[in-house]
């Protein structure tokens, strides 16, 4: 003989739907409730929408990037380096490394020109922010800041000013001042505050306003003097690396690239999300406006650069080669937007015919990860910065 | 913000958002190709990068060289 446990089932019309089934008793607020099992999973699904699971979200989703994907398909009449095939190919580069900037003290993690096209803001992971005046590569400023990986820097419009930040989750303008003795820490002002540290700041066009993205997957307008939030930027599903102005010309809009491996361009007043690309296969690094305006660039961990048209809303071109195989950390424009400067994580730094898709030189140089590649304002030459602690500026 | 939202919260965003998307105005690759193609060009002329600057007018092509402050 076997011990079994019986249970017993009580057997009748539910309370809900009226059908004789099984029922199951439990208690609402103290009350008895007689619901069959399909009544009680209905009623734990109340907080869905009607018939929303994350199944149906997951699928409708799917269906709808088909359909977009679809759309953009359609205008996909021609590839960009076919419409390229007629222009002259560029002649053979010389680009040499013309001056070192050494006095970082470990891994230069960001940096930006000053618009006087000679001065030059840089970030390391030692906290220290500097700025060089990059024709005699003698230092100006130097700012310790009170965190570690300083991982964005930008310079004012106006030259006056530098904002910086990292893992404090906080970006800071420092006015600089032109009393070299003037401890320039005290002035100190905080603008941003994120929930998670700070990937890359940016001014707009003029000292005001400040433009900040996070490992907190938001973006942010900020007012300087006040410390406002002027508006919020949500739409990445993770840490956001990396953010560009469009060129003054074309409007009010910002691209940024982050660890969802998605690229969104967003309307700076509405705070809206216009448009989404994501064909990359890993976090995208670094995200730059084309000098048009109508498209952008991305470098990315699946060691591919990638352009992306706004008006087409597709991607038109891939740079990649099967012998790169590390991530792509920035990337930049030369001044006509033919050319495109990539830094690796090889420690080069590849030069893109962008119209052909080719690359037209490799730069070696650094001895250590490249962070990060800015051209400067009047596209004359165009620095690089570095895990060896160094940047270089290359004409 | 993205790291505390739930995965449902998360698809519900991407669903709006391609939503919206999906009715974006596009035009074709040929025309927006031709003209990024065409900007290009115009600009080519005067980029220092491409077209060369003689190294007695590039301040950075200069080693050690006079510069009148």
């Amino acid at each position: 003989m076997c011990d079994q446990t019986f249970l017993a089932i009580t057997f009748g019309p539910c309370d809900n739907c009226s059908q004789n089934k099984p029922l199951m008793n439990i208690y609402l607020k103290n009350e008895p409730i007689n619901y069959c099992s399909l009544c009680v999973e209905l009623m734990a699904c109340q907080g869905l929408a009607k018939g929303e699971t994350i199944h149906t979200l997951k699928a409708e989703s799917e269906t709808l990037k088909g359909k977009l994907e679809e759309e953009r398909a359609k205008l996909h009449d021609v590839e960009l380096h076919q419409v390229a095939e007629k222009i002259e190919a560029l002649g053979q580069f010389v680009m040499k490394t013309r001056r070192t900037l050494k006095g970082h003290g470990n891994k230069v993690l960001c940096m930006d020109w000053c618009r006087d096209k000679r001065r030059i803001v840089s970030s390391s992971q030692d906290g220290k922010v500097i700025v060089w005046d990059a024709y005699t590569t003698n230092k100006e400023h130097a700012v310790t800041m009170p965190c570690t990986w300083v991982m964005a820097c930008a310079y004012a419009p106006s030259g006056c000013a530098v904002a910086c930040g990292g893992l404090d989750n906080k970006c800071s303008v420092y006015p600089l001042s032109l009393d070299k003795n003037e401890n320039l820490a005290a002035k100190k002002k905080s603008v941003a505050m994120h929930t998670n540290y700070l990937s890359s700041c940016s001014f707009t066009n003029s000292d005001m306003q400040i433009l900040t993205s996070s490992g907190d997957g938001t973006c942010a307008l900020w007012d300087v003097e006040s410390g406002q939030l002027l508006q919020s930027f949500h739409g990445h599903s993770a840490d956001v690396l990396s953010l560009n102005l469009a060129p003054s010309e074309t409007g009010n809009t910002f691209v940024s690239g982050g660890c969802d491996k998605k690229a969104n361009v967003w309307d700076m007043r509405s705070g809206q999300n216009v448009q989404s690309f994501e064909t990359h296969e890993s976090d995208i690094n670094s995200v730059k406006y084309y000098p048009s305006g109508d498209a952008f660039a991305t470098g990315s961990d699946d060691a591919t650069c990638r352009l992306y048209d706004l008006r087409a809303d597709r991607e038109v071109a891939i740079y990649s080669k099967e012998s790169i195989i590390f991530g792509a950390s920035s990337v930049d424009f030369s001044l006509s937007g033919r050319l495109l400067f990539a830094g690796y994580n090889d420690y080069t730094i590849n030069v893109w015919d962008v119209l052909k898709g080719t690359r037209v030189a490799i730069l070696f140089g650094h001895e250590n990860r490249v962070s990060t590649v800015r051209v400067s304002p009047d596209g004359t030459a165009f620095c690089s910065g570095s895990w060896d602690n160094t940047l270089r500026i290359w004409a | 913000m993205a790291r505390d939202m739930s995965d449902k919260e998360i698809l519900k965003m991407e669903l709006e958002q391609l939503q919206k998307e999906v009715k974006n105005t596009r035009e074709p690759v040929s025309k927006t190709a031709k003209e990024i193609c065409e900007w290009v060009e115009a600009q080519s002329a005067e980029d220092p990068l491409i077209k060369g600057v003689p190294e007695d007018k590039n301040p950075f092509k200069e080693k050690g060289g006079c510069i009148i402050t």
